[in-house]
């Protein structure tokens, strides 16, 4: 009895990892292309937007929050940034610029989930809805192109560093910051603590507000950053990006292990979680399924993931 | 009385995981007996009723119902039988109406057509709460907007609705005003007079010397015995529960009171409280005592920044103090010890050392990132001069008993190095044995100068432990005593607003 629920506890913290080994292992022997370099590269690049994005997600369901307006505030952060480029604006300024605005959209979000009361979900559903609309306004729902050609900017979405594409490096580096803030930090303890349990810690003297807009603005700026890798990528930037972009995030998330009642969770997870969900993404690919099926499959190991987890309870 | 015990467990063994929680316990009861079972946390009575009712499998021993020998593996089996159990959380569904609370699961329907019978259900939900003598709960009330008193009334009515011929109560009083006790204390009289027999576990010594007839003491998960109330006082049950004689109730007290640390001047929020002025000394314990609803926890709660002052103001050492937020309070070197532990003050799910932490960010982190050397050397220095009984600082703190949990909250605050503690309620839930540690804990701070106030329901806790008394009457303060002036009768002719 004990034994097993020993098994079943280490489980639930390896299960996502292993279970990412297996799809690997699976794939290597069904595609002789899988286990090329270019491939594993092109995988992971692949893979770094929504990483990016749902390691804010993670900071966000650790809080016991959700945000489901990230696509969207991917996309108006992506336009205004990409207004600024063609505007002529440094890139490297304007990039910035735009991450801040991210970090605006996203912490407004936060205001009106604490300061207005309004439920997470509630919230970033009208945001959502609010930050596309924004878009297709000021991009009379046409793309903005005729972009910067400096080497900067190419350099976000195109370029590599040693062999090694740069949203890449972008993505690990982000992680390893934020790995960090989690594991080490009173910020990162805070984000437990609240998802814990919120009124115990607001009488333990923490300022859960603060505490909580702090981690609805990062999620907006990584949430632009993802963006603008996008940007650069396509040399374009699209109304319609990083739509349904929050449910990949959102996914990641709770594959990687995360209790979506807030309090328990690892970004680790969530880096795995991303890999999963590119691994099914690219595998099936390889092998030529249709897409269609491809969502079938990928919703599929959401649940089972999530069966996995209440299983070790 | 009858020769056959209504229920009789006898030689009751039970073990989880190699690990003894019950060695040969007995117990019986008859029809229209009270019987109390008492023991620390942890001494197994939760786990015997659970034996009784289905829920856990016995090792060993046997259970005879009317004399014969039953075997319940679901508590629906029990039910079935006749025996109920209220539990501290009750089982009321807030949106319903007292009568849809009282058939739930059990409607009653025009035959098969599953059309509820809502007059029928109505009239024998009032003749139900006039059974118990019950007048002032109307059928159609919403159950959620009634005090947990008569909530725990509709639940008493539904077991006695199911023919219940025992009627299990777990801490009944632990979340009722006085006025509500004495209404419970009717109903159980009620009950022993048709017959039902009833199992009252209990921390209140006092409840159980007036209502119950026996009493049975476990250890440990060791039987220690069965006495008639009228045999038995106080300390003889102590003794019984501790193995030892605990002594006095309350350690000896020296009176070190210095200068006027911390003052509050005219404080009040809208129809809670108004006209707060009081003071306290350093090394003082300052009692608040009051009914409940008086507006004692919503006050300290203000105090602490929890929630906004209308008016008024708040001097630490002469000095004026700005308090919007916990923080603030925090700051200036002020704790709380919350009167919902579990919901307040502790994060249950995490461990030990994570809840310790929580109040300490300042002294183990710098620059915002924590060293898990400072951290490590505070918690176990906490833990250590707290003794708290645990596996150690990674175990997750729901795991620990009443008097554990409240030494693990009291070990947080202790960390910021307080000037003034607040203690809300410090030994609701917690056992004998711990409760004395936790005087002694208080003694000791006072000792070293810090400023103690402390909301207490229990008047022995409050006279045992206060060198001054401020009585509270419905938001305003009816007295303050001092400690030889004051005596039980003083307290509660104030607290109920009597000159």
């Amino acid at each position: 009895m004990k034994l097993q629920q020993k098994f079943f506890h280490d489980f639930s913290k390896l299960g996502p990892l292993i279970g990412l080994i297996l799809m690997v292992i699976f794939l290597g022997f069904m595609s002789d292309d899988f286990f090329t370099l270019d491939n594993i590269f092109n995988l992971l690049r692949q893979i770094s937007v929504n990483a990016l994005i749902a390691f804010g997600m993670t900071f966000v369901i650790l809080t016991a929050g959700i945000d489901l307006s990230v696509g969207s505030l991917l996309a108006l952060g992506s336009a205004l940034t990409a207004g600024l480029l063609s505007g002529g604006m440094d890139p490297i300024l304007a990039v910035l610029l735009g991450l801040l605005i991210g970090l605006g959209l996203g912490a407004i979000n936060g205001l009106i989930i604490t300061k207005g009361k309004v439920a997470p979900f509630i919230a970033t559903l009208a945001t959502m809805t609010i930050y596309r609309g924004a878009t297709l306004v000021y991009t009379d729902g046409r793309p903005i192109t005729g972009l910067s050609d400096s080497f900067t900017f190419e350099m976000i979405g195109r370029g590599y560093v040693f062999g090694i594409p740069f949203p890449v490096i972008l993505m690990l580096g982000v992680f390893l910051i934020l790995y960090f803030v989690l594991r080490k930090t009173v910020f990162g303890r805070q984000v437990y603590a609240i998802g814990g349990n919120e009124e115990a810690s607001i009488l333990s003297g923490i300022k859960a507000d603060r505490v909580k807009i702090g981690v609805y603005a990062l999620t907006g700026m990584l949430s632009v950053l993802g963006g603008v890798i996008l940007t650069s990528r396509l040399n374009s930037a699209q109304p319609t990006a990083g739509e349904m972009f929050e449910l990949d995030a959102i996914a990641a998330v709770v594959i990687g292990g995360t209790s979506l009642m807030g309090g328990r969770g690892r970004i680790t997870g969530t880096l795995i979680g991303a890999l999963i969900i590119g691994v099914i993404d690219n595998g099936l690919n390889l092998m030529n399924v249709s897409s269609f099926y491809q969502q079938i499959v990928k919703g599929g190991v959401i649940l089972l993931a999530v069966l996995l987890d209440r299983k070790s309870k | 009385m009858a020769n056959t015990p209504f229920v009789e467990m006898k030689g009751i063994n039970k073990s989880f995981s190699g690990n003894q929680v019950l060695k040969n316990v007995n117990f019986s009861i008859n029809q229209g007996e009270v019987h109390a079972l008492v023991g620390e946390n942890g001494a197994g009575k939760s786990t015997l009723i659970k034996i009784l009712t289905g829920i856990h499998k016995r090792d060993q021993g046997a259970i005879k119902l009317n004399g014969e020998e039953v075997y319940f593996s679901h508590p629906k089996e029990a039910e079935q039988q006749g025996i109920m159990v209220i539990h501290q959380e009750l089982n009321i569904i807030p949106h319903l109406t007292v009568t849809e609370n009282m058939f739930i699961g059990k409607n009653l329907t025009y035959g098969k057509t599953g059309v509820l019978n809502t007059k029928t259900m109505r009239k024998q939900c009032e003749a139900n709460l006039q059974k118990l003598g019950v007048s002032n709960i109307h059928p159609d009330d919403i159950a959620g907007d009634l005090s947990v008193g008569k909530q725990q009334m509709i639940e008493i009515a539904r077991a006695i609705s199911t023919n219940a011929e025992l009627i299990v109560m777990d801490e009944p009083t632990a979340a009722l005003t006085d006025r509500e006790i004495e209404s419970l204390f009717d109903v159980v009289e009620s009950l022993r007079k048709q017959g039902v027999a009833v199992i009252y576990i209990s921390h209140r010594m006092e409840e159980i010397f007036r209502i119950c007839d026996q009493i049975t003491v476990l250890r440990d998960g060791e039987y220690i015995g069965t006495e008639n109330i009228t045999d038995v006082d106080f300390e003889a049950i102590v003794k019984m529960m501790v193995g030892r004689e605990l002594g006095e109730r309350f350690p000896e007290r020296e009176h070190t009171a210095g200068e006027v640390i911390f003052e509050v001047k005219d404080l009040a929020r809208k129809g809670l409280f108004q006209d707060i002025n009081f003071s306290v000394k350093e090394g003082e314990i300052l009692g608040v005592a009051g009914l409940m609803g008086a507006g004692r926890s919503e006050m300290v709660e203000t105090i602490f920044g929890y929630a906004r002052k209308q008016n008024g103001r708040l001097y630490l050492n002469g000095q004026e103090l700005t308090v919007k937020h916990p923080s603030d309070a925090i700051k200036a070197g002020i704790g709380f010890i919350t009167e919902d532990r579990k919901s307040k003050g502790l994060l249950t799910d995490f461990s030990i050392g994570d809840n310790i932490s929580l109040t300490n960010m300042k002294s183990i982190s710098k620059n915002g990132v924590i060293s898990a050397k400072k951290e490590h050397r505070l918690i176990a220095e906490l833990m250590d001069r707290l003794k708290v009984k645990a596996t150690g600082a990674a175990q997750e703190a729901k795991a620990l008993s009443g008097g554990n949990q409240q030494k693990v909250v009291i070990a947080k605050w202790l960390g910021i190095k307080p000037k003034l503690l607040i203690l809300d309620e410090p030994t609701r839930g917690v056992d004998v044995g711990a409760k004395k540690e936790i005087y002694s804990i208080m003694n000791e701070l006072t000792k070293n100068g810090v400023a103690i106030i402390m909301v207490s329901s229990e008047l022995p806790e409050i006279l045992g432990v206060s060198d001054r008394i401020m009585v509270i009457h419905e938001g305003k303060i009816a007295t303050i005593l001092n400690r030889d002036e004051a005596d039980q009768e003083k307290i509660m002719t104030a607290a109920a607003g009597g000159e």
